[in-house]
């Protein structure tokens, strides 16, 4: 399924990334997943959350430069192959990641996928019978 | 040795008399032929007729770098454009540069100029003179070219940049003279050091300038190359360098005073200032007749000495250029202006007006930061896409000013506001 995540931008500057967590934190909001890219000079906090509304509110409220962008939260049980059965499927319809990460709660193994075309890769995996 | 004796060594009193000569003439052509000198005057309630001898200078208005912009590109030209035989161009305080336009005349008195320096610094036939400065619309290269091949040198125009290949030829054809800006010359000094190349090289002498220097880069340019170093001085709307240079008694930088004349104002008021104290320098050339400037404001302080000089020049000395009565930068021997990085940024929609730029030198390399901000909804969660930003920026930059900055996407806000007048920019340089 398509879901929100949250992107931040972030100067390459000591304590930035922990100004971030400390706003999340003091509204009470669990950081479920996050990445960071990183270029010369700044990087780009990627998160997924427990309440994005209010995250985005709260990360705003301290100043910060927040943009939503939409990635499918995938199923991907825990074992050799699966993972790349869904990039190979993807693969076999033209469609190209570009970026994703891993998102591990308990029993409940997701990959995030963010793609240009996060829609078609939606119908592609839901066509599949992949939740 | 001096390039032209019956010029230089002139008496003041033959002086004085040439350069009223002169003045009445450069007046009478601008007047007829520039409208802007004309409306100037009038609106001053002057004509030709008032401008009698050199002390009538003042009453004379004075012309800016703004004046040059406003009559972009050849307004204020005295002469038909056929009589014009070159161009250069200088960065403007935006995004437009300024031109200049010299008659075969100009260029010839341009040379005489840099003839004067190069002959100072003890160059003539039988050296191999080696130009680093950049060869195009900047003056350097083609003005220092021009006059090391009045003087019968031979001349070596590697123009800037290709380090390794300028030592290389610096070595095997045994260089005697170096032109280029003195943080170049630096650099070179310690490449040479680096790569053990120091007793190979035969430099005697240095012509350095196009940015502000000290005595400790000349003590530290003169040990490391083993020569003696010299300044000269010049800009585009006068000419080009050789508007003057030092002597062998390298105690002020001798002016061209009968083609370049010279004056001291207080830049808040205009009023010329008495003789030996700091202001703005101010230039009208006497004997230009593509693109005269009458009392131009050049904006570099200093202050000038009118005493004997000890080579048996009579021409006056120059102090060091002590800063600007403006908020011009040079980097890399490149003028450059806060404001054009401020008109650039509001012409690219996805950028902030808000800029902060930090100039430092590292190894004897000028280094020009400029941290911006982005509009709000453009920063993206995609990298590629601020990297492209960030390019278009930095491309436009180098195609208006000509020189490349690091540009930092930061923060939104984090740029400091500030009430009145924002503070654009930090000179960590020394020069003083």
């Amino acid at each position: 399924m398509i879901i929100q995540q949250i992107s931040v931008f972030l100067e390459n500057k000591a304590g930035r990334a922990a100004e971030i967590t400390k706003v999340l934190s003091n509204e009470g909001i669990d950081i479920q997943s996050f990445y960071i890219a990183e270029s010369s000079d700044f990087g780009v906090y990627r998160l997924i959350v427990s309440n994005v509304e209010a995250a985005m509110a709260a990360l705003r409220k301290a100043g910060h430069a927040v943009s939503l962008t939409p990635v499918l939260s995938v199923d991907c049980p825990n074992r050799p192959g699966s993972l790349t059965g869904i990039l190979e499927l993807l693969a076999s319809h033209g469609l190209s990641v570009d970026y994703m990460y891993a998102f591990i709660h308990g029993d409940i193994n997701r990959a995030i996928i963010r793609s240009k075309d996060i829609e078609a890769c939606q119908k592609v995996i839901i066509g599949a019978g992949i939740k | 040795m001096i390039w032209n004796p019956e010029k230089e060594c002139m008496s003041r009193e033959q002086l004085h008399e040439l350069q009223s000569e002169r003045l009445v003439k450069i007046v009478r052509h601008t007047y007829d032929n520039v409208p802007m000198y004309r409306e100037r005057m009038n609106a001053a309630g002057l004509t030709p007729d008032d401008i009698k001898s050199i002390e009538d200078i003042s009453k004379l208005p004075f012309t800016t770098k703004k004046d040059l912009r406003d009559y972009y590109p050849d307004s204020l030209f005295a002469v038909p454009r056929s009589e014009i035989v070159r161009f250069h161009a200088s960065s403007g305080t935006t995004g437009k540069p300024i031109v200049a336009g010299y008659t075969a005349h100009d260029v010839e008195n341009w040379s005489e100029g840099t003839a004067r320096c190069l002959t100072a610094y003890g160059a003539g036939r039988g050296d191999t003179i080696q130009v680093s400065y950049g060869y195009g619309l900047f003056t350097g290269g083609l003005g220092a070219h021009d006059g090391a091949t009045r003087i019968g040198a031979a001349v070596l125009p590697t123009s800037a940049g290709n380090t390794s290949k300028q030592l290389m030829l610096m070595q095997d054809l045994g260089c005697t003279g170096l032109c280029c800006t003195p943080s170049y010359a630096l650099f070179l000094a310690e490449e040479l050091e680096k790569e053990g190349l120091r007793d190979k090289i035969q430099l005697k002498f240095g012509a350095f300038g196009a940015e502000p220097w000290t005595e400790n880069m000349r003590k530290e340019l003169e040990s490391k190359l083993g020569i003696k170093a010299y300044d000269i001085y010049g800009l585009t709307e006068i000419s080009g360098p050789g508007v003057g240079g030092e002597c062998q008694c390298q105690d002020g930088t001798h002016l061209w005073e009968d083609m370049f004349y010279p004056e001291i104002i207080d830049p808040a008021t205009g009023e010329p200032l008495p003789e030996g104290k700091e202001g703005e320098l101010v230039f009208t050339t006497l004997d230009k007749w593509g693109m005269p400037m009458i009392r131009y404001r050049t904006r570099d302080l200093t202050h000038l000495n009118y005493s004997q000089c000890a080579c048996g020049r009579t021409m006056v000395r120059m102090g060091r250029i002590l800063g600007r009565s403006d908020d011009m930068l040079i980097v890399r021997g490149v003028n450059v202006f806060p404001s054009q990085v401020e008109s650039i940024l509001l012409e690219i929609p996805e950028f902030q007006g808000q800029y902060f730029i930090t100039i430092d030198r590292v190894n004897n390399v000028d280094t020009f930061d400029i941290d911006v901000e982005l509009r709000e909804e453009f920063y993206t969660d995609e990298i590629a896409q601020l990297h492209r930003l960030r390019d278009r920026l930095v491309g436009r930059i180098v195609s208006v000013i000509g020189i490349k900055p690091n540009i930092h996407i930061v923060e939104p806000g984090s740029i400091t506001r500030s009430m009145g007048k924002a503070k654009h920019v930090e000179d960590k340089r020394k020069f003083k």
